[in-house]
């Protein structure tokens, strides 16, 4: 359209024009601006782009390229680092319980983290999009507590779960008991109750973009459903699961990785306690580096972490390579 | 008959729908209204009733809060953190992705494929080394290397969603403004950016409220109490006072306050930047 607002008096552009429909090249392959020499074309262009690209390397590739260096070394931290082979490694396999123990409690809140909020986010999901009133109204309503800070709700939930004010509290004077335990300061019911609390503001988020996946299914699926004399559970089974596979996989996808991270919500509720209770590997990562400075053993860790994470991506990548629709 | 009975039932099922999702509302709503009743009770009062409505409004917890939590100080470094974070990652981020949507240099679809590959990198694999870098640039315990870190962080997020912003914006309006003889700079401050400045106010928003409330990084990052963001701060404010619940309340309720604005007045643009990859449990 612009091209029709060339004015005649733009020789440069009009002869450059010419030129090119004269080799009888199709108007849309046209180099744009060919006139500009290498300085616009390449120096210029890179020249926007290198600040952060150079900012993040040296955040993020440079270290990383480093943290699996000082995987294979005996480092405090300050001085030089000593190489020594595989024994970090061993150490963690062979000798380290506290990492076994973290790894069994990441995979608990994998486990956790791929029903609960999943089974929530689809339930609500489908129940809000056939919802025609206030359909805006509970999307923002179930999406608000993703946006409160980590520690806040750490906070709102240490009060909610504690023994004397909370829930169970309230519970017990009602005459419903049994609940009015320190649920962060036992060790069989630490580590749930952490991943409650995040559960509660990451679950929305997952709804939000279950239902924007809902949204984009095919109304005539859901006739023909209803022509076929389905009822709303074989219309979620049939019509609405198969509609948003892709989403749903891919975030089960991220959240096994995320799994592998978690460190804020423990250390904000518990510190991995009681008793190492609901240690997870990012607790461990951190003690060991930053507070007793074994941080090319904290690298180490740090390394098999980016393993599990490769071959749950891996996985994925092969499985779809297969043939199966995920 | 048969469209009666269908009426019925609709009515019926959407009736069970609200009275579900209100259930679950206020699963989702119960906790921060806690929180803000709270905020205004005395601990005689939070100790007879912990859960309900306030009997009476007593404001002089924020003041005492305010104090004791020194949300003077705290609060002003997360502002300066979160200004300073979005200013440079739309400037930066800006400039990249304009650069890899419109100019398209050789190497850009290296620079997409490694901004997808290296933001899957685990953080416990980098955090690590990153300190004790910081620490010999002499980063640690400053606000410089917080934002350093929060820019690069961002930075996939940002540049993916700005560039998509520009990728559907049609290249034809700058085409128009060059042939009137615009030169680079007013193509893009007269036309790029008035043109796609829902992204960069998407982009600005999230990024703000990650820095806003992020812990783990200022955690580890910043030991200086001078220094600290209100996160960090907040949690040794909330130790230090664990059985003072009436003023932890108060000085969650005034961090969370301006995010709670803000996302009412612009619910539908962080619900659609965070869906769209501000993604993290």
């Amino acid at each position: 359209m612009a091209r029709d607002l060339v004015s005649p008096n733009d020789s440069v552009r009009s002869q450059e024009r010419e030129s090119q429909v004269k080799e009888d090249r199709p108007v849309e392959k046209m180099p744009p601006r060919s006139r500009y020499r290498f300085m616009q074309k390449v120096i210029i262009p890179w020249a926007f782009i290198l600040p952060i690209l150079l900012l993040h390397a040296l955040v993020v590739l440079f270290p990383a390229i480093q943290g699996v260096y000082y995987s294979f070394t005996k480092w405090s931290g300050l001085g030089p680092a000593e190489f020594i082979g595989l024994e970090n490694f061993r150490r963690i396999f062979f000798e380290d319980t506290d990492y076994g123990k973290a790894l069994g409690n990441n995979l608990v809140w994998m486990l956790f983290f791929m029903t609960v909020p999943f089974a929530m986010a689809l339930f609500a999901a489908s129940l809000l999009s056939r919802v025609k009133v206030g359909g805006i109204i509970y999307r923002m309503l179930l999406f608000l507590p993703y946006v409160i800070p980590s520690v806040v709700v750490a906070s709102i939930w240490r009060y909610l779960l504690s023994p004397r004010f909370g829930i169970g509290a309230q519970l017990s004077k009602i005459g419903i008991q049994g609940l009015d335990v320190a649920f962060l300061g036992r060790t069989d019911t630490a580590l749930l109750a952490i991943a409650f609390a995040d559960n509660w503001h990451f679950w929305g988020f997952l709804m939000v973009l279950f239902l924007t996946a809902m949204q984009a299914v095919s109304p005539d699926l859901y006739d023909a459903a209803k022509v076929d004399g389905a009822n709303r559970w074989q219309e979620f089974w049939n019509v609405t699961l198969p509609g948003i596979r892709p989403t749903v996989f891919f975030m089960l996808l991220m959240v096994m990785i995320w799994s592998f991270l978690v460190f804020e919500y423990v250390w904000l509720l518990t510190q991995g306690g009681p008793g190492g209770a609901s240690d997870v590997l990012g607790v461990v990562i951190f003690k060991n580096a930053f507070r007793r400075f074994d941080s090319g053993y904290a690298a180490a860790q740090g390394l098999t972490i980016s393993f599990f994470a490769s071959l749950i991506i891996l996985l994925y990548v092969y499985l779809r390579k297969r043939g199966w629709e995920l | 008959m048969i469209s009666l009975r269908r009426f019925r039932n609709r009515r019926e099922s959407t009736f069970v729908n609200h009275f579900i999702l209100i259930l679950l509302v206020l699963f989702a709503i119960g906790p921060i209204v806690v929180l803000l009743f709270n905020s205004v009770k005395n601990n005689a009062e939070i100790g007879r009733n912990p859960l309900g409505f306030p009997e009476s409004i007593h404001l002089e917890n924020f003041g005492e809060a305010w104090e004791k939590g020194q949300f003077g100080k705290t609060m002003g470094n997360s502002v300066i953190l979160v200004v300073n974070t979005v200013l440079l990652e739309l400037v930066l981020g800006g400039m990249a992705a304009y650069s890899l949507a419109r100019k398209q240099p050789p190497g850009t679809n290296v620079v997409m494929f490694y901004m997808l590959v290296v933001s899957t990198i685990p953080i416990w694999l980098y955090l690590v080394p990153l300190f004790f870098t910081w620490r010999t640039l002499n980063l640690l315990n400053t606000r410089l290397g917080l934002i350093l870190i929060y820019v690069a962080l961002n930075a996939p997020f940002s540049i993916f969603l700005l560039r998509s912003y520009l990728l559907g914006l049609s290249v034809d309006f700058e085409d128009a403004a060059r042939v009137d003889g615009a030169n680079e700079i007013q193509v893009l401050t007269r036309i790029v950016l008035p043109l796609t400045w829902p992204g960069f106010l998407t982009v600005g928003l999230i990024v703000g409220l990650g820095v806003w409330s992020e812990f783990q990084i200022a955690l580890i990052f910043v030991q200086e109490p001078d220094m600290f963001p209100m996160t960090t701060s907040f949690f040794k404010f909330s130790d230090r006072f664990s059985r003072d619940w009436a003023l932890t309340s108060a000085g969650a309720t005034m961090m969370i306050l301006p995010v709670l604005l803000m996302f009412l007045v612009l619910q539908r643009r962080f619900i659609e930047g965070l869906s769209q990859g501000g993604v993290k449990i």
